[in-house]
């Protein structure tokens, strides 16, 4: 057993309002820079729908993830490392800035500076690419909010295959819809990492946290198309691949990522788990993909088991990560209750951003009626559509472990509902889905209370293991890049243009 | 003339590799950040495709040929029983062959610079203008095998390897005088091809010291401490 740490979040979806709120503080910390306009680490997208960038799902397209091969190893979707490399003159599986969306701007001076006119000035709209006048934008970032475009482009959604026919479709969107917000899933067993030619991008030891080493980097851009979640951008002007970096001067710090810090539905959670990193191998390749949530689930450790404690201490872990990890929100959720699931385990990366599915479209069925009931609780396997979605999402498509989180989140309202409006303890529906009276208790201050110091349990790095202090003296703490040793006089002698240093491209009028 | 081509031929060359050698080395320790290869793929696929492959693949057979046709010393060759008229044929061929292969992707990545607004809006001057370099001297190689045809004994071949070999072993006298009597169009080449090492480092040419073959060695995964 070798026990490693890893910071994990969960996402109640349940929750999830869909504010964007995450996505533009992350955005005004991390990719407000030119280069990665287009880049964002978080993005939350409405669903059914094809997502950021265009069907990021459809790995038929894309080839990101793993595959297993007919003797039991794992390789890149993409191909093998030979294959990899006689790919690195023009890479097949590359998204181009059109799959995401071309960035823009509008000309705000305009307003100011219009000449008198008949007509009142507009801002228009220009490319942060090219400067050019953009006379429509046609995509964006987040084009299918509260599924904003026609059906027939966001029926390519992959997690409706194998679902029923098509017809169906077009009646499911009127009673189906829902939030998916997404990040870097700083996977335990990272396609990007090894889909890197440089051995830019790494694992952390400590916190699990998957980062680029920008100097490394020599934008060789396997990543973006190893990447299955498609959370790798490259930034066109530094010429290097850039990601989430799961805010991690704020976790060293012990303090909760900024998406975390400022959801406003609170529905992030952020924990440790320990896990065990002996059996990554064999957990990615499990022969059938439905095994792959259960399996990764027997991946990780009892941190109350002494000798589990005992090997995390012998690996170094300190003591404070292992009470963080027995206090752990993400444990609870995932482990103990489990009504949290991994995203699109089928990649075989091992995903640690997990999701609890979202009741919604259950609760408006039964309200209409659609639903028989087995008890208090609704029949959700007459609710095919919905659990097969669901299950495509979260478990690749084993249809049981999304039922048991839906019945257990209905179960806990039932119980509550019951205990503060009738005064009653309804342990008949516990029974039902096989909680006790505690459990449900401590469901319920999680996830409906779900106070700040809950929902995230973060220990402090130790930094004095890991750095020296001595030799961070004077040091120039975060920059883009090698920002101390640029010189000052604006002009880099290796060519370039300097980060820092926001570059304005006029635009040609031409009214 | 001779005190030019002195200069040129027996003098700029070290200057050329000292900057070379030197300025890879500080960019890599003072400036790695900016030590890349520069793709532009994300803005435009298609063109790349068709022409990435074609240039590379060229470019570094042609590489690989002067290399060796240069830097192996006669005697070795006559030892192998290839005369100097036979590799000169032997040159001219392949050379000729990967050329066109090279000349074929580096016009259409060429006309993809100037011309896609994408690309050409986030290209540096550099960009530009080492594309530009390349092609000059891919079109003097491939108008030097003219030339070349009109003389097949190997002769002219041979005072250019003994240039190359004269300079790697520090006689930079002897190796302007090899060179002093050869066509411009030759000169011109080994000209230029002197200036790409002066601007390697400054441009995103320093992705070729890159070539990332330990990827084929290690493991999949990799791991740091913070």
């Amino acid at each position: 057993m070798k026990v490693r740490a890893q910071i994990g979040m969960v996402l109640n979806l349940d929750k999830c309002i869909g504010c964007h709120t995450c996505s533009i503080t992350c955005k005004n910390v991390w990719t407000s820079r030119e280069g990665v306009e287009y880049a964002w680490f978080n993005n939350v997208e409405t669903k059914p729908g094809i997502g950021y960038p265009k069907e990021w799902e459809n790995q038929s397209k894309w080839n990101g993830g793993w595959q297993r091969n007919s003797n039991g190893t794992l390789e890149p979707r993409q191909g093998n490392k030979r294959r990899l490399l006689a790919n690195i003159f023009a890479n097949p599986d590359l998204p181009e800035i059109d799959d995401y969306y071309e960035p823009f701007d509008f000309d705000y001076q305009h307003l100011h500076n219009a000449p008198d006119s008949k007509h009142q000035p507009v801002a228009r709209p220009r490319s942060l690419i090219t400067g050019q006048r953009m006379e429509k934008i046609n995509w964006g970032p987040n084009w299918e909010e509260i599924l904003g475009t026609e059906f027939s482009e966001r029926k390519k959604d992959k997690n409706f295959d194998e679902v029923v026919q098509k017809d169906i479709y077009g009646q499911f969107e009127k009673t189906f819809m829902m939030y998916l917000p997404r990040l870097c899933e700083h996977c335990i067993n990272p396609a990007c990492v090894a889909s890197c030619p440089s051995g830019a991008i790494y694992k952390r030891e400590e916190d699990g946290i998957v980062l680029i080493d920008q100097d490394k980097c020599r934008g060789w851009r396997m990543c973006v198309s190893g990447c299955p979640y498609k959370k790798i951008y490259y930034n066109w002007k530094s010429g290097k691949s850039e990601k989430c970096i799961f805010c991690f001067p704020r976790i060293e710090a012990g303090q909760p990522t900024v998406c975390a810090e400022t959801c406003v539905g609170r529905i992030r959670y952020l924990g440790v788990l320990l896990y065990d990193a002996d059996k990554v191998e064999e957990v990615a390749s499990v022969p059938n993909e439905q095994d792959l949530y259960p399996a990764q689930l027997s991946m990780f450790l009892d941190p109350h088991d002494p000798e589990v404690i005992a090997a995390a201490k012998a690996e170094g872990i300190p003591d404070s990560w292992l009470e963080a990890a027995r206090q752990s929100p993400v444990y609870k959720m995932a482990m103990d209750w489990k009504v949290a699931l991994p995203l699109h385990p089928e990649y075989r990366t091992l995903p640690m951003v997990w999701y609890i599915p979202p009741l919604s479209p259950i609760q408006t069925a039964v309200q209409a009626g659609h639903v028989g009931m087995a008890g208090v609780i609704p029949d959700l396997k007459s609710l095919r559509i919905p659990l097969r979605y669901l299950a495509n999402l979260l478990t690749a498509g084993d249809e049981k472990p999304v039922v048991r989180a839906l019945e257990r989140m209905i179960a806990m309202r039932a119980f509550k509902r019951a205990q503060q409006v009738e005064g009653a303890e309804d342990l008949e529906v516990l029974n039902q889905v096989g909680l006790t009276a505690q459990q449900v208790e401590d469901m319920y201050r999680y996830m409906a209370i779900a106070n700040y110091e809950d929902r995230f349990v973060i220990p402090t790095s130790h930094k004095a293991y890991a750095e020296n202090a001595y030799d961070m003296k004077n040091g120039c703490g975060f920059s883009f890049g090698n920002g101390c040793s640029d010189g000052n006089n604006g002009v880099n002698l290796f060519g370039g243009k300097k980060q820092t240093v926001k570059q304005i491209i006029p635009v040609e009028m031409k009214e | 003339m001779t005190y030019l081509n002195t200069l040129l031929f027996g003098i700029y060359p070290y200057i050329a590799l000292t900057i070379f050698i030197i300025g890879s080395i500080v960019r890599y320790d003072r400036e790695q950040y900016t030590w890349k290869t520069g793709s532009s793929q994300l803005l435009e696929s298609k063109q790349l495709k068709q022409g990435s492959k074609a240039f590379h693949i060229g470019v570094i057979m042609v590489l690989l040929g002067h290399f060796v046709g240069l830097l192996t010393p006669a005697e070795v060759w006559h030892v192998v029983g290839i005369e100097a008229s036979h590799k000169q044929l032997i040159a001219m061929g392949l050379g000729g062959f990967f050329g066109i292969i090279c000349f074929y992707g580096l016009t259409i990545l060429l006309k993809r610079r100037l011309f896609n607004p994408r690309i050409r809006a986030t290209s540096s001057n550099m960009d530009i203008a080492i594309l530009l370099l390349l092609y000059v001297q891919l079109i003097l190689g491939l108008a030097s095998i003219f030339v070349s045809a009109g003389h097949m004994d190997g002769a002219e071949m041979l005072k250019l390897m003994s240039w190359a070999q004269n300079m790697v072993t520090f006689n930079g006298a002897e190796a302007a005088a090899a060179i002093a009597h050869v066509h411009w169009i030759y000169k011109l080449h080994v000209f230029l091809g002197m200036t790409l090492f002066v601007v390697f480092p400054f441009s995103r040419l320093v992705h070729i010291a890159s070539v990332p073959l330990q990827y084929l060695s290690r493991n999949y995964q990799v791991v740091r401490s913070k």
